[in-house]
């Protein structure tokens, strides 16, 4: 669980986060979006209490980030935004460091490890040295180091960021698999598609503070308007027209095209075929104009 | 908000192997390395051979030309200084990394975000900076002492002396980079501050050279003494300069004015105030007054409650001046007939100030030029020394007063009677003010050790400055410029009135 209440920081005088509140339940992966320098990995260092927060406060798996620091860090996996990571150590004796410093047991350490570096296809990283890996391979690494302790709460700061699209599904899937009742997920990114598949809310956040917070589906609707909808006939459009404005406003139209916005559209598409086929006007295909979260990010951080 | 967890639980054991694990990684990673590899190694196995070649060469050479026939044995230990330094001079290039290296190549974040405490990350990272040097200086002091001569080894005494001042001076040398390390924000800048370690740290080699040459083995348990104080002092600044805060907050090591300014003035700055009545709803021509009652009824009183600690060091400093004064009396006492106050005359007031021209002139100026000086130079040396300095200049002129106390009384006369009319009639004005202002000055210093709590090191400093500022101009002037005033014009006076013919 995360939450946040006013949370603010300020450095000599600049405000780089500005009373954000969320909250992220178990179970839930929120991804907060914003242009760069808008907040996000200041936010993301508050949430892993390596920064206190100059006002508000942050309550991480159970924790308060201020009063319980170290019993909050014990239970966050963070994904720096760089990796981070000791060139002339080897991959394996790497994790082992991180693991132990976690309190890991050797033992519990290496399975996990090998586990993990498996699963990301890189077993062979084990017995290499760092400075030899590509740019995948180190921010792979970097991602097993914020699992390794199994941590209930995963903060992701670009997680995908240099990888090749292999890879960087590979990590997309694995995201996707830890999502569990017990575990929140935060992942920062510039990659709108990825934040669309993986997260089940999205933040955006400009200027330090949350502008816009919600569902893809919700940020969709309440930024771009109701859903736009298509409807392909098998003549002309001259005798549907009618029909589909009795429902929907429409907006744009072709020759055997048209398009309209449905502010319900479990109830307006179905009212509208059944119209349509009452006036023997026969229906090709009705389906939703698809419509970008870049679009939505684009109106937000535009506005 | 949801429910917040109980506490995390302590666990020592896994405290002390987090910190072990940390050690070891940053020593497997220096042994990895090269670049520190051969320089340990050739200091500490081909250095101590350069020195046994010369210290040999020297024998020979004053032997044959001067007959100098000892100067090799006292030339011996001050080889094993430099072995022994030379090698730990490369805990400073471990130590000065040690940070801001790992901030420079970005690997620092991940390590900030394990469940180490900050105390835990600060002795992982100094313990591995200072044991590799440790070891060599060791290795290269023993390796120089089997290649000497045995009858041409220094005895146990003196080596177990030289052992401990490498030791000392090489915890000095890495709590001092530990704490420029943490506190830049690049390698290039801890290496130019690095100067202001070594410097003062070959200096004091040189100075145990000539100690040990003089065969002054005493002083140099003194200079361990004051290296162990100075350890101490930096360490603990260290665990109250680090943090995580600081060490990802901080991207540039800029000087910016307006932000210093800006920060002066908002500690500079107190608030009106004329006896709870709103400043402004008093008559326009008599706003002025409440700046001033704000700053002596309110303003003074919070400096005084900031500086109370700093008001109590100096006050216990105080006493132990009284005591070094009335010690020293008892060591050097002087014949009666030196002090002559039964003869004291106009003249003899004149004659005393031409024969002590240290003295500063017998005027309000010169009086009152002498003791702000003194007291800025207080300010200058307190920020220099965590304040111990600013304390031990207001110790000298006391222990002096103490001193002549002692002698005054037993030359026959009333101690009380001497005070009274030497030192009290300006005193109680000039010791307050020197107190208060020296107890500012203590905080210029100390502040490094332990800032306020909920300020950085900065905040603290400047919040410090201005209090000095404040006190020293509204206080500590108008009251030693009062007392000039009544030492120049009164105390004479007084004194030719109690004493004089």
């Amino acid at each position: 669980m995360i939450q946040t209440e006013r949370l603010t920081k300020r450095f000599n005088g600049f405000t780089a986060v500005d009373g954000v509140n969320l909250t992220v339940r178990p179970g839930r992966i929120l991804a907060l979006l914003g242009p760069n320098g808008a907040g996000k990995t200041t936010t993301v260092r508050m949430l892993a209490a390596i920064l206190m927060p100059t006002e508000g406060r942050a309550v991480v798996a159970g924790y308060d980030t201020r009063q319980d620091p170290i019993a909050v860090r014990q239970r966050v996996g963070l994904l720096t935004e760089q990796p981070g990571l000791y060139l002339r150590m080897y991959g394996g004796e790497y994790l082992e460091f991180f693991g132990r410093l976690y309190g890991l047991d050797l033992e519990t350490c290496q399975r996990r490890a090998r586990e993990w570096l498996d699963r990301f296809a890189m077993p062979e990283a084990w017995g290499r040295r760092i400075g030899e890996y590509s740019k995948g391979m180190r921010q792979k690494l970097a991602l097993v180091r914020a699992l390794l302790h199994d941590p209930p709460v995963l903060l992701l700061d670009e997680p995908t960021s240099a990888m090749d699209p292999h890879s960087a599904k590979l990590v997309r899937d694995a995201i996707l698999s830890l999502r569990d009742e017990r575990r929140t997920i935060l992942v920062c990114t510039h990659n709108l598609m990825e934040a669309e598949v993986v997260a089940d809310e999205i933040a955006i956040i400009r200027k330090g503070q949350i502008v816009a917070l919600g569902t893809p589906a919700e940020l969709k609707q309440q930024l771009l308007g109701p859903p736009l909808m298509e409807l392909r006939l098998a003549t002309s459009t001259d005798g549907a027209r009618p029909v589909v404005a009795r429902w929907a406003p429409v907006v744009e139209e072709g020759p055997n095209w048209i398009r309209y916005r449905a502010d319900a559209p479990e109830k307006v598409n179905p009212a509208i075929v059944r119209a349509l086929a009452e006036a023997n006007i026969p229906v090709v295909m009705l389906s939703e104009v698809p419509r970008s979260l870049e679009a939505v990010y684009l109106r937000v951080v535009e506005s | 908000m949801s429910e917040v967890g109980r506490p995390y639980e302590f666990r020592r054991s896994l405290w002390i192997r987090q910190i072990w694990h940390l050690l070891w990684r940053e020593l497997r990673d220096y042994l990895r390395d090269w670049r520190i590899l051969f320089p340990i190694f050739a200091l500490t196995l081909l250095f101590p051979f350069v020195m046994r070649f010369i210290t040999g060469y020297l024998e020979s050479s004053f032997y044959e030309r001067w007959g100098a026939e000892g100067v090799t044995t006292r030339l011996l230990p001050l080889m094993l200084l430099l072995v022994g330094f030379v090698p730990v001079s490369i805990s400073l290039v471990i130590a000065l990394e040690t940070f801001v290296g790992e901030k420079e190549r970005m690997s620092l974040e991940p390590l900030l975000a394990t469940p180490l405490s900050n105390l835990q990350l600060y002795m992982g990272k100094m313990m591995a900076a200072l044991l590799l040097p440790l070891m060599a200086a060791t290795v290269g002091i023993a390796f120089y002492m089997t290649i000497l001569p045995i009858q041409a080894r220094p005895n146990a005494s003196t080596l177990l002396q030289i052992m401990l001042l490498t030791f000392g001076k090489a915890l000095v040398m890495v709590s001092g980079a530990v704490i420029v390390s943490s506190q830049t924000t690049s390698v290039r800048a801890a290496n130019l501050l690095a100067s202001f370690i070594l410097v003062p740290m070959a200096l004091l080699v040189q100075q145990e050279s000539f100690i040990l040459l003089e065969g002054g083995n005493r002083l140099l348990w003194y200079i361990l003494l004051f290296l162990l104080v100075a350890n101490v002092m930096l360490v603990r600044m260290g665990i109250r300069l680090f943090n995580r805060e600081e060490l990802l907050g901080r991207e540039i090591d800029e000087l910016n004015l307006r932000n210093i300014w800006r920060m002066f003035r908002k500690y500079f700055v107190w608030e009106r105030w004329f006896f709870g009545q709103p400043p402004e709803r008093l008559p326009r021509s008599l706003r002025w007054v409440s700046t001033w009652t704000g700053l002596y009824l309110r303003e003074i009183p919070r400096i005084l409650g900031r500086s109370r600690l700093a008001l109590a060091l100096v006050l216990v400093s105080l006493l132990g001046a009284i005591w070094v004064g009335g010690a020293l009396a008892i060591r050097f006492r002087l014949p009666s007939e030196y002090i002559p106050l039964n003869q004291v005359t106009e003249e003899t007031f004149r004659q005393a100030s031409a024969a002590l021209p240290w003295l500063p002139a017998l005027t309000v100026w010169g009086i009152l030029g002498n003791n702000l000086r003194s007291l800025t130079l207080a300010a200058i040396l307190g920020t220099c020394s965590f304040g111990a300095l600013a304390a031990i200049l207001l110790m000298i002129p006391i222990a002096i007063i103490a001193y002549l106390t002692f002698q005054v009384a037993w030359a026959g006369y009333d101690p009380l009677v001497f005070l009274l009319t030497f030192i009290f009639p300006h005193g109680v004005l000039e010791l307050p003010a020197a107190i208060f202002a020296t107890a500012l000055a203590v905080r210029l210093g100390a502040t490094f050790i332990a800032p306020p709590r909920g300020m950085n090191v900065g905040e603290g400093w400047m919040q410090a400055l201005t209090d000095f500022v404040k006190g020293f101009l509204g206080v500590a002037v108008p009251l030693l410029a009062l007392a000039a005033a009544v030492e120049v014009f009164l105390t004479p006076a007084l004194v030719l009135a109690v004493y004089g013919k």
